[in-house]
């Protein structure tokens, strides 16, 4: 299959440039080792959309950081994304911490940060009145907000694929040949041909640019431990309450999410293996520690689940994006950890531009639509609005998830959606069926159900994330 | 909007037999709305034995016990939504439920019975550190599995949680050829019926480790194994005593949460302990007018004793109906000294009949007395070879015990060693 452009990885950055590529009469692939997009540090991180006072100045995570918080609205708006601008607190717990408040808010301002400011503990409590006794006072960031990374990178493939771009799914690239300004990949998915490649490969960022000998990049898995809380909860804070950072990245956070829960983490290791996401009871622990500084009111006995991510740490500390020194075809798109979230919509902008530049100039689609419509999300709709739903397609009449109230007619749109989903946890990042407080317990054989029936598949042929994570095996004697 | 007496919420055991009860009483119309595609709850996954010796008198399975109670249902008037969802109960007793057939339907009830049932506790309330492959799922699920569906969730099974549905997966799994290599307690004692560990652990020679936690999962697509420990009296895993055990599948049986998210939602009062509403002996929640019963109200062991539990609260269901609920003079109940909770919270003194109270107490007591007493005085104190945890008990209230007791007083359980 020949291509213009191949891009590796279907995390947040790969899928955003994928989409921001469909802008062009540009032929573009978007390759993923995994049976899904967002599997990686996508579906496993904080959820937050940075204010930008964090990085250095003059860094590229500076600048895209503050531009992805500009672009991060448009793209949310027009992918029918939910985008919360909840504002974030970095708190003091002690008089010497107080003073790094201020290098934050100094390295805020010169980043160009707007609103920034420090509050006292009185209004600190005034802001969060869970906050915990010790703090002494906040660097409050107004312009801070919260997404939901896997729904962003799921609309934006959805959006990219509906735009002529296509998603090649369990694809996951061994070598790399350029002969003749072409590029030759292979991969488990056949031989793939594109003039252009984007390493977008996340903490594996560093081996696939190995493929045509680019050794440059280093990357260092740093692990992180979440624990996920029961929507009772999602009250205890309403800002992302960060703790003063460290070395090991922007400590631990406790915050609500755009869809009601409240999310406690993450703990920082560097590990060896890139794909080692098994949460740690060390990281567990310590999280649990550090988030009751910030508000002791957080309690286990509502963690309805805990995981991890592993983040893309570059060994130069910033971004690293740009043509590779070996083949400035083949343009880098790595280290990407935190911002990254916040700086995917800049850095797709910004590879876009890049590839613009090498091709002299992309022709424009004239029927591009930026727009991917909004699913259908019956719990969040009157009961007016349901009966009508209702009426126009009985299939949304029927709950299979009871805990977040998803219709089997969700269920199905996902299944169907472009890139739609192809496994239980895919029906489960798109629409919210199992993940609510019982876990997929009773509605997980509903979805495998559908799904069989939707794909045309028998029930024991159905995996909860792809490869070898089948559900049943055979059937009983 | 549809009109009726009487609403119930959830067609399982506690359901039906609250909406028969109802009806026998001369309630005119009545409703039960269930979710799943059929009247019968979790007992149509149950085909093992062992349920109605108490009420019955003999040894029917799941199915069998449900089949009696739907046929009765299908004699009566009763009318049946099922594959219904029951979205909502407004403070005026309007139930909002959805289907695939009618679409959005609105009942108008005077009273209402809750009759949810409960759902499991997952993985994630358990914290268990490691890897979150495909093949860890909860023991109902795996049960879902193998009877409704026909297929077999795993061929190496560790199963974590000595509750009753974990025991009798444990055999379900063995008959249909798994191999299931130990169920792990994280208490000293079991927290199931002695006749499931004995007729689905010992019979099969399938090893119960008590003080026994999973520790860590391995394995990236599908399980691979699990890592066991032992725990301290504080329920801490002891370092050292890790155990590696090579599976394919984890089933959970780590305990039961009765689903009352519709109750919040209707401004129903919860007990802290059952998290089950607040009901008097007629099992009417602090809302009057709403009922509730079976494992909505307190996790049961017994599926006869969901349905006596039913029976009252489709009687007071019917008495709140006809305009005949006695008021009176309430007081609270209260579990102390090993008894956990107390359902009924609340006692009409002024009552006539004899009423039970149900208990279960907090750790095993071998030859202690459950005593009760009021204002002081014992009114009952009776010697029981084994009180367990996983066995639901009840006492006996009299007409004359009430008799004696005023507005203030409270009445007492406890377990005297």
């Amino acid at each position: 299959m020949e291509y213009d452009v191949a891009v590796i990885g279907a995390g947040v950055v790969g899928s955003l440039i994928t989409r921001e590529l469909s802008r062009y009469n540009v032929k573009t692939a978007l390759l993923e080792r995994c049976n899904d997009c967002a599997m990686g540090a996508t579906k496993a991180n904080s959820a937050i959309v940075h204010a930008g006072f964090d990085a250095v100045p003059g860094t590229l995570k500076a600048k895209l950081n503050v531009r992805g918080v500009e672009l991060m609205k448009t793209f949310c708006k027009e992918l029918n994304v939910p985008l919360q601008n909840n504002g974030a607190l970095v708190v003091a717990f002690s008089e010497g911490e107080k003073a790094h408040l201020e290098k934050l808010l100094d390295r805020g301002v010169r980043n160009g940060v707007p609103g920034l400011y420090v509050a006292d503990r009185e209004e600190l409590v005034k802001l969060e009145p869970n906050i915990g006794d010790t703090a002494v006072a906040a660097l409050v960031a107004p312009t801070s907000s919260i997404v939901c990374p896997y729904e962003l990178t799921i609309a934006g493939v959805e959006n990219a694929v509906t735009n002529g771009a296509e998603f090649i799914r369990n694809c996951q690239v061994t070598a790399i040949d350029y002969t003749d300004g072409e590029f030759t990949l292979a991969t488990t998915q056949g031989e793939i041909k594109a003039d252009y490649v984007i390493n977008a490969a996340g903490v594996h960022s560093g081996e696939v640019a190995a493929l045509i000998g680019d050794n440059s990049i280093e990357i260092v898995v740093r692990h992180g431990d979440y624990y996920l809380l029961d929507k009772s909860q999602g009250t205890l804070a309403s800002h992302t309450i960060f703790q003063c950072p460290t070395e090991m990245g922007k400590g631990v956070l406790v915050s609500p999410t755009v869809d009601g829960n409240l999310i406690v983490g993450p703990s920082a290791e560097d590990i060896d293996d890139g794909d080692d996401v098994a949460t740690t009871e060390f990281g567990l622990d310590k999280i649990y520690t550090m988030a009751i500084k910030s508000v002791p009111k957080v309690s286990l006995r509502n963690a309805i689940t805990s995981f991890s991510g592993n983040r893309a740490h570059p060994t130069t500390d910033d971004f690293i994006i740009g043509s590779s020194a070996v083949n400035e075809k083949f343009i880098n798109a790595a280290g990407i950890e935190s911002p990254g979230l916040s700086s995917a919509p800049a850095i797709a902008e910004m590879v876009a531009g890049i590839v613009n530049d090498l091709a002299g100039g992309l022709e424009r689609k004239a029927d591009f639509n930026p727009v991917r419509p909004e699913p259908v999300r019956f719990r969040h709709m009157s009961t007016e609005e349901r009966a009508e739903l209702i009426n126009k397609n009985k299939a949304y009449g029927r709950i299979v998830c009871r805990c977040e109230t998803i219709t089997e007619g969700e269920i199905v749109d996902a299944i169907h959606a472009p890139a739609g989903a192809r496994d239980v946890d895919g029906v489960k990042r798109r629409t919210r069926a199992g993940m609510g407080r019982c876990q997929g317990g009773f509605c997980g054989s509903k979805v495998v159900e559908i799904l069989a029936r939707e794909l045309g598949v028998s029930m024991n042929e159905i995996t909860k994330f792809g490869g070898e994570s089948r559900i049943m095996y055979d059937r009983t004697k | 909007m549809l009109n009726y007496d009487l609403v119930v919420v959830g067609g399982g055991p506690a359901g039906m037999a609250a909406a028969l009860k109802a009806k026998e009483e001369g309630v005119e119309k009545v409703v039960i709305l269930e979710r799943a595609e059929t009247l019968g709850g979790i007992l149509e996954q149950c085909i093992h034995t062992g349920f109605g010796l108490h009420y019955f008198g003999e040894e029917l399975s799941g199915p069998e016990y449900a089949g009696r109670f739907i046929e009765q249902v299908e004699n009566t008037d009763i009318d049946v939504y099922t594959d219904t969802m029951v979205l909502n109960v407004s403070d005026s007793n309007v139930v909002t439920a959805v289907n695939n057939k009618d679409g959005l339907l609105q009942f108008q009830a005077i009273a209402v019975v809750l009759a949810m049932g409960c759902r499991e506790r997952p993985r994630g309330a358990l914290s268990i550190a490691g890897s979150r492959p495909a093949g860890i799922m909860t023991a109902g699920t795996a049960q879902k599995y193998v009877n409704i569906d026909g297929y077999m969730p795993g061929k190496k099974v560790v199963i974590l949680g000595s509750g009753d549905i974990g025991l009798i997966m444990a055999r379900r799994m063995t008959l249909e050829g798994a191999e299931v290599k130990v169920v792990c307690e994280l208490m000293p004692y079991s927290g199931g019926l002695q006749r499931n560990i004995v007729q689905c652990l010992d019979d099969f020679g399938i090893p119960l480790r008590l003080s026994c936690t999973v520790v860590k999962t391995h394995g990236k697509d599908r399980l691979e194994g699990i890592t066991i420990a032992n725990v301290d009296e504080r329920l801490k895993p002891i370092p050292g005593t890790e155990e590696y055990i090579e599976c394919d599948t984890l089933l959970l049986s780590v305990g039961l949460i009765p689903e009352n998210e519709l109750s919040k939602d209707a401004g129903v009062d919860l007990d802290m302990i059952t998290n089950g509403p607040v009901v008097d002996e007629y099992r009417e929640t602090l809302r009057p007018g709403v009922f509730a019963c079976g494992n909505v109200l307190q996790v049961h062991d017994l599926v006869d004793y969901v349905t006596e539990e039913s029976q009252i609260a489709g009687k007071g269901a019917a008495d709140y109906i006809f305009g005949k609920k006695k008021g009176g003079t309430f007081i609270n109940t209260k579990g102390i000294n090993g008894v956990r909770y107390v359902v009924p919270q609340r006692v009409n003194i002024e009552g006539e009949k004899k009423l039970k109270l149900y208990f279960r107490v907090g750790q095993v007591f071998k030859g202690a007395r459950v005593v009760v007493e009021c204002d002081g005085e014992v009114l009952s104190s009776r010697k029981k070879v084994k009180l367990a945890p996983g066995e639901m008990e009840n006492v006996v209230i009299t007409p004359e015990m009430l008799k004696k007791m005023n507005k203030d007083s409270e009445i007492i359980v406890r377990v005297e060693e």
